[in-house]
């Protein structure tokens, strides 16, 4: 009875832990590859086209929307104890700080950990990795290292991206459905807004790409065989992918703003 | 000369490999015939350290292929010695036909310019029955049987002193199965490779083996010249070669 409900217990948080460490072993291989030659540049541009350039349009968008609803709930938050006028402020260092990476990470993590899992995956169970193998090329670094390399490198250009249509959103609400002059919105946001506000979500946006990458190529390489594989290793890169970039969030949080 | 010593291999509860013992000289021609799902892809993967054998050794030219811990240059200029048709083909999807079968060639230490290499790669193309204008082709837009050839391009384009053949002839017409044949036959006279082919195929059997191994249950059940082939008593061999339904090998597996 007891043996039992600790076996219940016990058997999944040793497969939890089992599985962060197949994964920490996986994350530290790729990264002691990233400075050892062969360099591929080509996969690696076609990377940056693929993760980086692509996903702009679907990060501006989520930045656009979310910058104006931000506006508005402000405005009317800020509305019960008369300090409206802090919307241009708060929009900015909420969209810097805050929902740029995280709703950007997230975006990428449904567009990028999603396909790449299932490229990579289709890869796995058609033989393609074993033939890479067989043609003397290491699937780590052909395959792996560019995309998480360029994620990783293109992220923070995302997340700058993000902020500033996020802000650009806010100010379009700010004008035309609130009662902003816009040169003043334009000044309070940039008054009010630091270096470290921006620099803190950059820096959360690289972090983010990585783990993006890193899924998607981890649940690839070890998707199971068949359709049904594939599909599974999709799911899992992307449900990972989006916990871990919460996870993260918080604990870069806790790190960079609690003194 | 390759050696396989008491090799076995299982995957969960499925002992597929059960202590496999076969010698294969430098320079011939072994195919490998036997039962769909008997084991014979995951054979010619334990050699080239794709898939990793529970036990028993694996030599080629009497070093321990198996061995863990070669470093990453051993275990390149291990597998450069190499080339492998995979049963599915194993294309390259995200790159053109002839980007495929230049793969190696374009790689590496001994890295030839691209011009040069799609040359050769069409030229091997040629050898396996393709048009010029495949090369430019992605793999998707061929036929089951155009990638095979593909691949079998791909893996002798570096001209490797052994080759491993998976099922090179199924989904090919008979004419073209017949090209394939002579090519592999022709692989191993003229350039003294070592050649291992797993077949379904008695013709290509015929004509492309030195030595048959048959492997049933996980062992190899029988082994020896191509000559005898036919004269052999063993039952499992004789159904096999004749394809009858009933016999020691079992129809339901
Ligand atoms: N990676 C793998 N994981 C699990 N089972 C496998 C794997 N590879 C092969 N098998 C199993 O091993 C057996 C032999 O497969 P295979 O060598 O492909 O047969 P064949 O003789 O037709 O080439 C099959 O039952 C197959 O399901
Ligand atoms: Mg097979």
């Amino acid at each position: 009875m007891i043996a039992g409900t600790l076996g219940a217990i016990g058997r999944p948080a040793l497969q939890a832990l089992a599985a962060i460490g197949r994964l920490g072993l996986f994350a530290g291989t790729v990264i002691g590859h990233i400075l050892r030659p062969p360099f591929y540049l080509r996969e690696f541009g076609v990377a940056l086209l693929q993760i980086g350039w692509f996903s702009l349009p679907v990060v501006g968008l989520t930045a656009i929307f979310t910058g104006g609803a931000l506006a508005l709930q402000i405005y009317a938050g800020g509305a019960r104890f008369n300090a409206e006028a802090v919307v241009p402020s708060i929009v900015a260092i909420g969209m810097a700080r805050e929902l740029g990476p995280v709703l950007g990470g997230l975006m990428v993590a449904a567009r990028v950990a999603s396909s790449i899992a299932a490229e990579i995956g289709t890869m796995k169970v058609t033989e393609q990795i074993d033939a890479l193998v067989t043609l003397s090329t290491n699937p780590l670094k052909y395959l792996v290292v560019p995309r998480v390399v360029a994620a990783t490198l293109s992220m923070p250009v995302l997340v700058a991206t993000g902020d500033a249509i996020g802000i650009m959103g806010g100010w379009l609400v700010g004008i035309t459905r609130l009662d902003f002059n816009s040169a003043t919105y334009l000044k309070n946001t940039v008054d009010f807004l630091e270096a470290w506000d921006v620099g803190s979500g950059l820096f959360k946006g690289a972090a983010f790409g990585f783990i993006v990458a890193l899924m998607g190529c981890y649940h690839g390489m070890n998707s199971a065989r068949g359709a049904q594989g594939v599909g599974a290793a999709t799911k899992s890169a992307v449900v990972s992918a989006s916990v871990l970039i919460l996870a993260a969030n918080y604990i870069l949080t806790e790190l960079f703003f609690t003194s | 000369m390759i050696t396989l010593s008491d090799v076995h291999k299982a995957f969960g509860a499925n002992r597929v490999l059960q202590g496999v013992n076969l010698t294969i000289a430098s320079g011939t021609s072994m195919v490998i015939i036997g039962g769909s799902g008997t084991g014979k892809s995951v054979l010619l993967k334990s050699i080239l350290g794709l898939v990793r054998p529970d036990s028993g050794m694996i030599t080629l030219d009497g070093q321990d292929v198996t061995a863990k811990g070669k470093s990453g240059a051993d275990r390149d200029a291990f597998l450069a010695r190499f080339g492998m048709l995979f049963q599915g083909g194993a294309l390259f999807d995200s790159l053109r036909v002839w980007e495929n079968v230049a793969f190696r060639l374009v790689r590496g230490a001994k890295a030839m310019p691209k011009p040069q290499a799609r040359e050769l790669a069409i030229e091997k193309l040629r050898r396996v029955g393709l048009k010029p204008e495949t090369a430019d082709l992605y793999p998707a837009e061929l036929s089951g049987g155009m990638q095979k050839r593909v691949g079998l391009a791909r893996a002798i384009a570096a001209e490797p002193e052994i080759i491993f053949f998976d099922e090179p002839t199924t989904g090919l017409d008979p004419i073209m199965a017949g090209v394939i044949n002579d090519l592999i036959r022709e692989i191993v006279v003229e350039m003294g490779a070592t050649a291992m082919t797993i077949t379904h195929d008695m013709s290509s059997v015929r004509a492309i083996a030195d030595n048959v191994a048959m492997l049933h249950g996980g062992v190899i059940r029988w082994t020896g010249p191509v000559s005898e082939l036919d004269a052999t008593p063993d039952p499992y061999v004789q159904q096999f070669i004749h394809g009858r339904a009933d016999g020691p090998i079992e129809s339901v597996r």
